[in-house]
Parts: C-alpha cells; sequence; structure tokens
C-alpha cells in the first residue's frame, strides 16, 4: 500500500509537478557551460529582477487561468495605475509635507486602482456574462488609452526620489521585486493549495456546472481572481515605476500580458484551466528570463529573442499535450 | 406476399459483458409504421442505432432487401438508405436550410465553387413536395423545433431514405407542430417510405403506426398489429415483469412532514407542483423523458427560478436563489448527469467527496483547509459506500461509472442533510452497484433523512419508495401509495392514459 503511494508519488514527481523545474535546471546547466559568466550572482540577480515585474504579474495570471479565463488588459493597466499612483504621489507630497506619507499614500492609490481595474473586468465577465477574452481585449485598449491621455503620451515623473529608491533596496540580499514576487508566490502558493478558495477556484475551472450544482458561487470566485491579479497589477506597476521613479505612459507595460501568459503555460498550468502551480509560475518567469539573458551573452540578436521565446511557449504546451 | 424491406435475426448486442439486446428477430415490411415502445434501458435506441450504423452488433445477421448486408458506420447505412434522426438534431444551427441538407453532399460548379442556385432550387422543391413551409435560406437557429425536425426529414428524403428511424420525434413538439409531422408521416409512407417509429407515448403509436413492437429487458415481448393491442395492454406489456430481490424491505416511513412545497411554478416547465415529503419517507418521481421531474430538483434547488409557490423545510419557508442556499438550509442535490454536473472527473477522490461540505473542513479566518479531517471524512465514505479506488487520491476518471456515482452520492450526503433528492441515483451503474446504492439510500432513510427519488426507471421506483408522484408535461397526474404503486399503474399515469380521481377534487 504505502510502496503503491509511493510509485505513484514518484510518477506524479516525474512528469507532472517538477517538469518545468527540470527544465530549468537543464537550462541552468547548459548557460554555464556556455558562458562562464551566467552563475555569478549579480547575474542571477539581474535576471531574477527582470522576470519579477511580469513574474508578479504572472501568479495573478495563473489564477485567473485555472478559473478557466485570461486577463489581456495587464499591461495596459500597469501603465495607468503607475500613472495614477506617481499622480496621487505628487499631488499630496506637497498638501502632507511628509515624503514617507506622500509615498505610501501613491503606493496605496496604486494597489487600490489596480484592484477596481481587475473587479471591473471580473464584474463584466461574471454579472455581464461576456467572455474574458473579450472583456480584457476592450479595457486593454481603455485602459492604454487612458493612461495616454493623463500622461499625454509621455512620461509621467515623480517629485520624490524616495519612492525612486524604495523599488532598488535590497531585502535579505534579494532586490525588492524578487522578494515580493516570492513572498507573493509563497501565499498565493498556500492559498491555492490549502485553503476553501483555491479549491473552489479549480473546481470553477474544471467544470463551472459541477461547481455550480455543488454550491459554490461562481461568479464570486471568477471575481475574486480578476481582482487578485488587479492587485499583482497594481504592485507590480508600483514596482517598475519605482525603478525608473517615472511612467512612460506609452511604453510600459507592453507585451506584459503575452510574458505573464508565456510564464503560466511553461511553469505547467494548462490553458483549460481547473488546474495550475504557483511555483511552477515563478519557474517558468524564470525560463524565459534565462533563456533571454543567454541569447544576449551569446549575441544573438535581440531581434530573434522572441522566435525563440515563441518556440519555448508552443514547445512547452506541446509537452503537455503529450503528457495529458 | 410481403416485400420485407429488412430482416434481422438473432441480433446480440454486449457493452462490457453486459447483454443489452438479446436475440432481436424483426421483419419490417416495406411501406408500413412500425412502432417501437419499451421502458428506459430496453435497448430501443441501441438497436436503432445498430441499423443506422453507429454500433456494430456483437453477432447476429442483419439483410436488407433480401440481401444480407454489414452496417459499420453510418455512411454505410446512408448508402442502403436507411436515415435516422435522432433525438438531438444534427444540424448546424449557423448555416441556412439548403446548406444542411445538402452538407456533405454539396453541389458545385464547374470551377469548383459551391452552385448555391441549384441547391437552393431543389431543397425549394423538395420542401414543396412534402408541403413544408420553410424558405430554404432560412437559418436553422430561428427555426422552431417542429421546423428543424421537417428539415431533417427533408434531408432524409433528399438522400433518398428507404428506411426512417425515427427517434422520440413528438418530446419538443407542440401537438399543432404533432399533426404537421403525422400529415408527413402519412405523405412519406404514400412514397414508399418505411418508418420506425420510437415512442414512449403510446397514444401517438396507437395512432400512428401499423404494427407495433414491445421491447424489454433486450427482448422482444410481442410484435403486433396495432388494432391487436389497446393502449392498456401495450403498458402492461412494457413493465410486466416481476420484481426482482435486489431492492431491501420497505419500513414504515414517518408521518411528520419535513419538506413541503407547495403549487411551484416555472412558466412553461412546472405547473402547480405540490406536494409533502416525510420524515425518513421515500417519494418517488416518475415520469417520462421530459415530464419535468429534474426540473422540479433544480428548481428546488434554486438553479431554475420560480415565479410561484413556496417551499417550506420543517416548518420555516425558504427562500433558495441558489444551490448554495439549498445546501445551507439542508437539501442536497444527487445530479442525474454524472459527468456534466455531479462529479470533477480531473479531481482526486477526497477533493471531490468534501466539495460540497467544504467549508466544515476549513479552520481559521482564511479558511485554511484541514487535510487530515478531510482524509478521514472521505476514507469512511470510501469504506461505507464500498468505493473501488486505489487510492483517496486517485482522480476521478480513473473510477468506474458505478464508483464515480457512488463518489457522487458520497459528496451529497456529506454535509449531512436532511433532504437528498437523488435524481436518477442509478444510471450507467451496473446490477450489483444498484443494488448497494438501494441499500444506501435505504439505510439513510431509516435513520431519518428525506429522500426525493427521481427515476425513470418504473421498477426502482416501485421496489424503493413509500409513495410516488407521477408526473407528466410539467403536471402532477396523481400520487399512488402503498399498494397501488405498480408499474403498470405509474405508466398509465405517465402516458397520461389515465389520471387518479384524487386529483380531480
Amino acid at each position: 500500500m504505502s510502496s503503491n503511494a509511493l510509485t505513484a508519488n514518484f510518477k506524479k514527481f516525474n512528469y507532472e509537478k517538477y517538469a518545468s523545474l527540470i527544465a530549468l535546471v537543464v537550462l541552468f546547466i547548459i548557460s554555464s557551460i556556455l558562458s562562464p559568466y551566467f552563475l555569478q550572482v549579480q547575474n542571477i540577480l539581474n535576471i531574477l529582477r527582470q522576470v519579477s515585474y511580469t513574474g508578479i504579474i504572472a501568479l495573478g495570471m495563473t489564477f485567473v487561468i485555472i478559473s478557466g479565463g485570461i486577463d489581456l488588459s495587464v499591461g495596459s493597466v500597469a501603465a495607468f495605475v503607475g500613472a495614477v499612483g506617481i499622480i496621487a504621489l505628487n499631488y499630496f507630497l506637497p498638501i502632507v509635507g511628509n515624503e514617507y506619507i506622500a509615498v505610501t499614500i501613491g503606493i496605496v492609490v496604486a494597489l487600490l486602482m489596480g484592484s477596481l481595474a481587475g473587479a471591473l473586468n471580473g464584474f463584466m465577465i461574471t454579472r455581464g456574462k461576456i467572455a474574458p477574452f473579450i472583456v480584457t481585449l476592450g479595457t486593454m485598449a481603455i485602459f492604454r488609452s487612458l493612461s495616454l491621455f493623463i500622461g499625454n503620451a509621455g512620461e509621467v515623473r515623480s517629485d520624490s526620489n524616495l519612492f525612486g529608491n524604495f523599488g532598488m533596496n535590497s531585502v535579505l540580499f534579494l532586490p525588492v521585486p524578487v522578494f515580493v514576487m516570492l513572498v507573493l508566490a509563497a501565499v498565493l502558493s498556500v492559498m491555492l493549495n490549502q485553503t476553501r478558495y483555491g479549491r473552489y477556484l479549480c473546481a470553477v475551472g474544471s467544470n463551472a456546472r459541477v461547481a455550480a450544482y455543488s454550491a459554490v458561487n461562481v461568479d464570486r470566485i471568477k471575481f475574486l481572481a480578476y481582482t487578485l491579479i488587479g492587485l499583482t497589477v497594481g504592485i507590480s506597476a508600483t514596482l517598475l515605476s519605482s525603478r525608473f521613479n517615472a511612467v512612460s505612459t506609452s511604453n510600459m507595460g507592453m507585451f506584459f500580458e503575452l510574458d505573464a501568459i508565456a510564464a503560466v503555460i511553461i511553469g505547467g498550468t494548462p490553458m483549460t484551466g481547473g488546474r495550475g502551480t504557483i511555483w511552477g509560475t515563478v519557474i517558468g518567469a524564470i525560463i524565459l528570463g534565462v533563456i533571454n539573458n543567454m541569447l544576449n551573452m551569446l549575441g544573438v540578436s535581440p531581434y530573434l529573442q522572441g522566435t525563440v521565446k515563441g518556440i519555448v511557449i508552443i514547445g512547452a504546451v506541446y509537452i503537455q499535450r503529450q503528457r495529458a | 406476399m410481403t416485400d420485407v424491406l429488412l430482416k434481422t435475426e438473432a441480433i446480440y448486442k454486449e457493452f462490457s459483458g453486459v447483454p443489452v439486446l438479446k436475440g432481436i428477430d424483426l421483419e419490417i415490411v416495406r411501406g408500413e409504421v412500425l412502432g417501437i415502445i419499451g421502458e428506459n434501458g430496453a435497448g430501443k435506441s441501441t438497436l436503432m442505432k445498430i441499423l443506422g450504423g453507429i454500433y456494430t452488433p456483437t453477432s447476429g445477421q442483419i439483410s436488407f432487401e433480401g440481401r444480407p448486408v454489414t452496417i459499420r458506420e453510418p455512411s454505410d447505412a446512408k448508402k442502403l438508405g436507411i436515415s435516422l434522426i435522432p433525438q438531438e438534431f444534427n444540424l448546424v444551427k449557423d448555416l441556412t436550410v439548403y446548406d444542411n441538407i445538402f452538407l456533405g453532399s454539396e453541389i458545385r460548379q464547374r470551377n469548383g465553387l459551391l452552385d448555391k442556385k441549384t441547391m437552393m432550387a431543389r431543397t425549394k422543391s423538395l420542401l414543396e413536395e412534402l408541403e413544408v413551409t420553410i424558405r430554404p435560406d432560412e437559418r436553422i437557429d430561428r427555426l422552431s423545433a417542429a421546423e428543424k425536425q421537417m428539415v431533417e426529414i427533408s434531408k432524409a428524403v433528399a438522400m433518398d431514405a428507404k428506411l426512417l428511424i425515427m427517434d422520440e420525434p413528438t418530446t419538443v413538439l407542440t401537438q399543432y407542430e404533432i399533426d404537421i409531422l403525422y400529415r408527413l408521416m402519412h405523405r412519406l409512407k404514400r412514397q414508399g417510405v418505411t418508418i420506425i417509429y420510437i415512442s414512449h407515448k403510446l397514444k401517438e403509436v396507437k395512432a400512428i403506426c401499423d404494427r407495433v413492437m414491445v421491447l424489454r429487458d433486450g427482448e422482444v415481448i410481442c410484435l403486433e398489429p396495432i388494432d391487436k393491442l389497446s393502449i392498456y395492454q401495450m403498458a402492461e406489456r412494457m413493465v410486466g415483469r416481476e420484481l426482482s430481490q435486489i431492492f431491501p424491505k420497505k419500513e414504515r416511513a414517518g408521518t411528520e412532514p419535513v419538506l413541503t412545497v407547495q403549487n411551484l411554478t416555472v412558466p412553461g416547465v412546472l405547473e402547480n407542483i405540490s406536494f409533502e415529503l416525510n420524515k425518513g419517507e421515500i417519494l418517488g418521481l416518475a415520469g417520462l423523458v421530459g415530464a419535468g421531474r429534474t426540473e422540479v430538483a433544480e428548481t428546488i434547488m434554486g438553479i431554475r427560478k420560480h415565479t410561484a409557490g413556496e417551499i417550506i423545510l420543517n416548518g420555516a419557508r425558504l427562500e433558495i436563489a441558489s444551490p448554495e442556499d439549498a445546501v445551507a438550509a439542508g437539501i442536497s442535490y444527487l445530479s442525474e448527469d454524472r459527468q456534466g454536473s455531479g462529479i470533477l472527473t480531473g479531481f482526486n477522490v477526497v477533493d471531490n467527496i468534501t466539495l460540497v461540505s467544504l467549508r466544515a473542513y476549513c479552520d481559521y479566518a482564511i479558511d485554511l483547509i484541514n487535510s487530515k479531517r478531510q482524509r478521514a471524512a472521505a476514507q469512511q465514505h470510501v469504506e461505507r459506500f464500498n468505493i473501488k479506488t486505489q487510492g483517496l487520491d486517485t482522480r476521478l476518471e480513473f473510477l468506474s461509472g458505478g464508483n464515480q456515482q457512488k463518489v457522487s452520492l458520497a459528496k451529497s450526503i456529506d454535509p449531512q442533510p436532511i433532504v437528498l433528492i437523488a435524481d436518477e441515483p442509478t444510471r450507467g451503474v451496473d446490477v450489483s452497484a444498484k443494488q448497494e446504492i438501494y441499500r444506501f439510500i435505504k439505510s439513510l432513510a431509516d435513520m431519518g433523512l428525506s429522500c426525493l427519488f427521481i427515476s425513470s426507471e418504473q421498477e426502482e421506483i416501485v421496489g424503493m419508495c413509500h409513495r410516488v408522484l407521477v408526473m407528466k408535461e410539467g403536471r402532477m397526474m396523481g400520487v399512488l401509495s402503498g399498494d397501488e404503486i405498480s408499474e403498470a399503474e405509474i405508466m398509465f399515469l405517465a402516458t397520461g392514459v389515465r389520471e387518479t380521481e384524487t386529483l380531480h377534487e
């Protein structure tokens, strides 16, 4: 009995759960052979920092994809809430006169606006019964246009140096965005695997009809998933705008939705929903970062990096299909 | 001298060792309308699917126009001129009538493009010939159910069908539409088309058919000219079988009402449904497919909204807007559609069993699932219901239908409901699992659970229930209790041959 369970676990271990981790390890080995510079701490930290902004969004995207949906609006929302956060910061700085309070207000506003934008998506998807793809395609256009409007298609610059600094600090030797991503991943992983909400989320994505018949409030579960991804977008936008101490309303967040979805898929969460893995998504994001880093070091044209990324995404899904 | 169009000899069909057809001998005469009747699971549809090439028989011989034939797939049947019109239409709803009629055999111009003009003209003359007034370029989803049926028939005629098999064609039709269908059938008959007409509705069979065949448990019970059998005799032959010993002995049920449903109405679906369910009672809900039994359950569960009526549980009037409310109040539902709304095949045994009752296994404000308690509860159900599974972590897709059904039952009773609505609790499970499920439901009732027992199998309704409410077309036809409960009596009510006097007070 227990040896049976062990074999079953071992099988699961091999193919399902750790496939993306194995891929990452293989990638690490190849990269370190190809370039001696790769394994240096500074390089690794750089990779992690680069992937953390879309990585944080990808965590929320994991929840949305498990629920059977998608969110295309994350990049536009990031630009919008980043800009709104800085505008709030600049507005309150002379009023409250204390930089710490003003920065806090700016961050809180960004997080709130992000959650609100997500909630708006969630509302239209659940109450309006409109397909997530359509709703978020619409809000993708809306929020990009709104952020271009408020920033006059240019930069929204913060008046506080403190804001520009906090995102560049380190916690426990890790850059702040990386630390935030890992903490958030830990929290969301517990939420997904060990709470009632996480169980319901999988049930809804697996078969919404069965979930509804099983006394699960399907609309509420979906609504919360979209609100959550909105919050992660708010967090990511705050960290990213802190990095430049400004938001470029035309550029910020471009193709974030693609990178976030790619990280989720490469991490092993199926597009069909119903199940998924948060740590897989973290690994998926890192895989994308390592590939970019490796191609840079090998001197491959940056124009070709998209090609490689595309091949990796398609390959990952193909392998998943073979497993299923 | 009769002109035999189709002949079957000793057709046997097994599904994974379970015999469904046990040697069917049948001769169909050219130009006749043959009615086939029988209870659910008698083998009617299986036989038709064999003739239509969807199934192949395990053994037996089919001859068509005097020649032995093998029908391996639907295209073989089509070539012979056998056309099957299933209960669910096979029409592409976004295409037009003529697109559908010529689907798969389109007429093309020389340059390879579709010759829409010719197809439309042919469709027009075809529809005119059948005296159907539908525009050839109308889109399918704009047609009524009857019109879709007409298009299906036109399609069959366009293929020069010699044998037309209609499976429950009138379930979705109104009386007016049924009259149109009958006129069309008469016309086809005059043109020499042979028709097999499968139906639950004995009156219809009596009205339209030349001969009738009664199937029961995969065997031909009788095959007679229609005037030799009354509707009563047909009903008796459909059900006439000894009650086998697989049912537990009935205990006396309580008399205090637990669930009271008053004048429940869903426009177009249910009309004034009223009943009382007592403590420890198993109340059967019987009727033919489409009678509205599942709809009663779905309305009580808050899946359908009712416009009038009350649901009272233990004296308190309930406002149920969703299954969440119903479960919280103490009503649980075992869905008839196991795969579609009962279980999650991608979830393991534990997560399925505790899905409805998950709140009870959660600690702290963040609803952290207590895995230990959850597994212990699931383990109890696995033992109690004798669920055969490799382990608690096995995903349900790897369990057999019977064991899936037991998991589904465990899931419904894990919240410890006051009332269980069991909708087709033994659908698609083998006899031994059936027997076990009967015992579980009975032991639950003995412990005081009240059960609304919905089933299409008259036999299990008779074997299990203290009282039986029979429905037809969304209305109550009568309530049977005690010795009144018999398959024939249920069939009389369900087919509308007779209504009990109690309803005419």
